[in-house]
């Protein structure tokens, strides 16, 4: 196999991981603005729509990314590399680029929320599409030896992209009122992505094919139906559900553990304050990122098996330790109150247009020795026949520094074990299959571990807290914080045994 | 190794067994019939359990255990 030179290797490197930072920035602004498009697209008051509002949030765009491995796999085997992952590229930017267009709910109606819907559909194709590309293609640029640390530039992207997500709403939300950005402020970030996605078509388009794939295509021996030989014949699927039992699987809900879960973690059940949480999450990110690349170069000599399943099973069995420190640092139970501080103030406003209601809104702030204060904003409705609705809470705490660099030094860790078993996993992958159907095999195991079993962890994880916690006032279990943790903890045990006993960590050579 | 590796297929495909039982008639369904009664919630994670992680754990399980007693991952 033919393979580049370091000088070039670097050019493919940053072509390939700049497009694929933004296909995951594309597919995360959508998370990370989950509650403002809930409320610009979606009717509150009708519960099949909101539903239709929660499975577009938070499963349409993780569900679909399998087919979009299927379909732009297929291609990417036949067609070429380079030209299959420049269409993702188009068609992530240009779904991304028309949600910040869509006009509301109040505007158009039920058709604001279905074409929404299918814009996060095509979001979700288009990354399931992408990411073997990038793949595969630095992968067949790569020499023996060392693929682990140039593929583990591409492993940078999702974290660099969920970053730089973040980063933009920051900013955005820093540059004007927070009435202005909830109102169209919001659009900003999607509109952005035509920009990028127009500087990382540039870049892409002056580079050649794939080594490997272009002497496959040479002699004539492309696969006719990818398809069929990825999925119809045992030799080679046994290895994809392998790929996907050993290793995706785990690593899918460790990614979305160290990232997602734990910012909904500080926002929802420890409730840190909003903008806080987005600090704690980038400086974590930025210090976390470089080990991507460290253990990606370390995988080359010491192997990837034993580092994935070290840090699969190191996540596994300090995720409960970890997030009952993490709930015990943040929230309040350990302070002392300065009480001459605490100022309680509660008025009632009439509501308009609904006949007889009144709201009453009790606003608490407390302040504390070590520094963090906590604010609290309980609205009431009563009705008019005297009985009142249930209260809403928004409560946020505002953490002493001290507390504060103790959670990034929590989330750092998390990231960490993210690094272990994401670095190696591309080389890992794509050494398992045979170039002519290498994007197609390492896609769809790859996008059902990472995007389905990983996708769906802050939506499950958040089912089983709220299931323990209960809706009265003293919480069903005491520990109901932790309890989410037993999806991702479970998914990557039975991830750990199943690699360790099953995956020959011995082999680093392609199949070309 | 690889009797250990054959003889845990049989692991494999009873989890994916106890899986699909658990789903169905603790799981998923139960969740099902309360969303249909009203709760959002309980409906969202019916559909999750039900229609994805269900179908993808119990055939995956079943088909990876299979291979392993077949000794398709026997080290040669």
């Amino acid at each position: 196999m033919s393979v580049a030179a370091p000088s070039s290797l670097r050019q493919v490197i940053a072509a390939s991981s700049a497009g694929t930072m933004i296909e995951w920035y594309d597919f995360y602004i959508f998370g990370s603005l989950a509650p403002i498009i809930a409320t610009q697209f979606f009717p509150q008051n009708n519960p099949t729509a909101a539903l239709l509002s929660t499975l577009a949030t938070f499963a349409a765009g993780f569900v679909v990314r399998p087919f979009g491995a299927l379909f732009f796999g297929r291609l990417g085997d036949m067609v070429g590399r380079k030209y299959t992952f420049m269409m993702t590229l188009m068609l992530m930017g240009g779904a991304t680029f028309l949600i910040g267009c869509v006009p509301s709910f109040t505007q158009i109606g039920f058709w604001a929320p279905l074409i929404v819907f299918t814009l996060r559909l095509l979001q979700g194709l288009a990354l399931g599409g992408e990411y073997g590309g990038a793949a595969t293609y630095v992968a067949e640029h790569s020499p023996d030896g060392k693929r682990g640390y140039w593929t583990s530039w591409i492993q940078t992207t999702a974290t660099l992209g969920l970053f730089l997500s973040l980063i933009v709403i920051m900013l955005t939300k820093i540059s004007m009122t927070e009435e202005a950005f909830s109102d169209w402020g919001w659009r900003i970030p999607f509109w952005l992505s035509i920009l990028m996605v127009g500087i990382s078509y540039l870049i892409r388009r002056n580079m050649s094919e794939s080594p490997s794939f272009a002497t496959i295509k040479k002699e004539g021996t492309i696969s006719r139906n990818p398809i069929k030989e990825s999925f119809g014949h045992r030799l080679n699927f046994k290895y994809v559900l392998l790929a996907l039992l050993g290793a995706t699987m785990g690593q899918g809900v460790i990614w979305y553990t160290g990232h997602y879960y734990a910012m909904h973690f500080l926002k929802n059940d420890c409730r840190v304050e909003s903008f806080m949480v987005e600090e704690i999450m980038t400086v974590a990110f930025v210090a976390g990122t470089p080990f991507f690349v460290v253990f990606g170069w370390l995988s080359d000599t010491w192997g990837r098996k034993k580092i994935m399943l070290t840090g699969m099973a190191i996540a596994a069995l300090s995720y409960f330790p970890i997030y009952k420190t993490m709930y015990s640092v943040a929230t309040n139970a350990h302070r002392t109150e300065l009480t001459e501080k605490t100022t309680i103030q509660q008025s009632g406003v009439r509501e308009e247009g609904i006949a007889g209601d009144s709201v009453i809104m009790t606003v608490t702030h407390r302040e504390f020795t070590d520094g963090t204060s906590y604010d609290e904003k309980v609205t009431t409705r009563i009705h008019a026949d005297g009985t009142s609705a249930q209260p809403v809470i928004k409560a946020s705490n505002h953490l002493n520094s001290k507390d504060f660099w103790m959670l990034v030094g929590l989330i750092f860790i998390q990231v960490l074990f993210v690094t272990m078993v994401y670095g190696p996993i591309a080389a890992f992958l794509v050494e398992m299959f045979p170039v002519r159907i290498r994007y197609t095999s390492m896609s769809l195991p790859y996008h059902i571990g990472n995007g389905v079993f990983g996708g769906l962890m802050p939506a499950v994880a958040a089912y089983l807290t709220m299931n323990a916690k209960g809706s009265g006032e003293v919480p069903l279990q005491v520990d109901w914080y932790v309890q989410g943790l037993w999806y991702p903890v479970i998914i990557a045990s039975v991830c750990f045994v199943i690699g360790f006993l099953y995956i020959d960590g011995t082999d680093h050579r392609m199949d070309d | 190794m690889n009797a250990i590796k054959r003889l845990a297929g049989w692991i494999w495909m009873a989890l994916g067994g106890i899986v699909g039982y658990f789903s169905v008639t603790s799981l998923g369904v139960p969740k099902l019939q309360a969303g249909f009664d009203g709760n959002t919630s309980e409906l969202v994670f019916g559909l999750i359990v039900t229609l994805i992680l269900t179908p993808l754990i119990v055939g995956a399980m079943l088909v990876f255990g299979y291979y392993a007693v077949s000794g398709e991952y026997d080290q040669t």
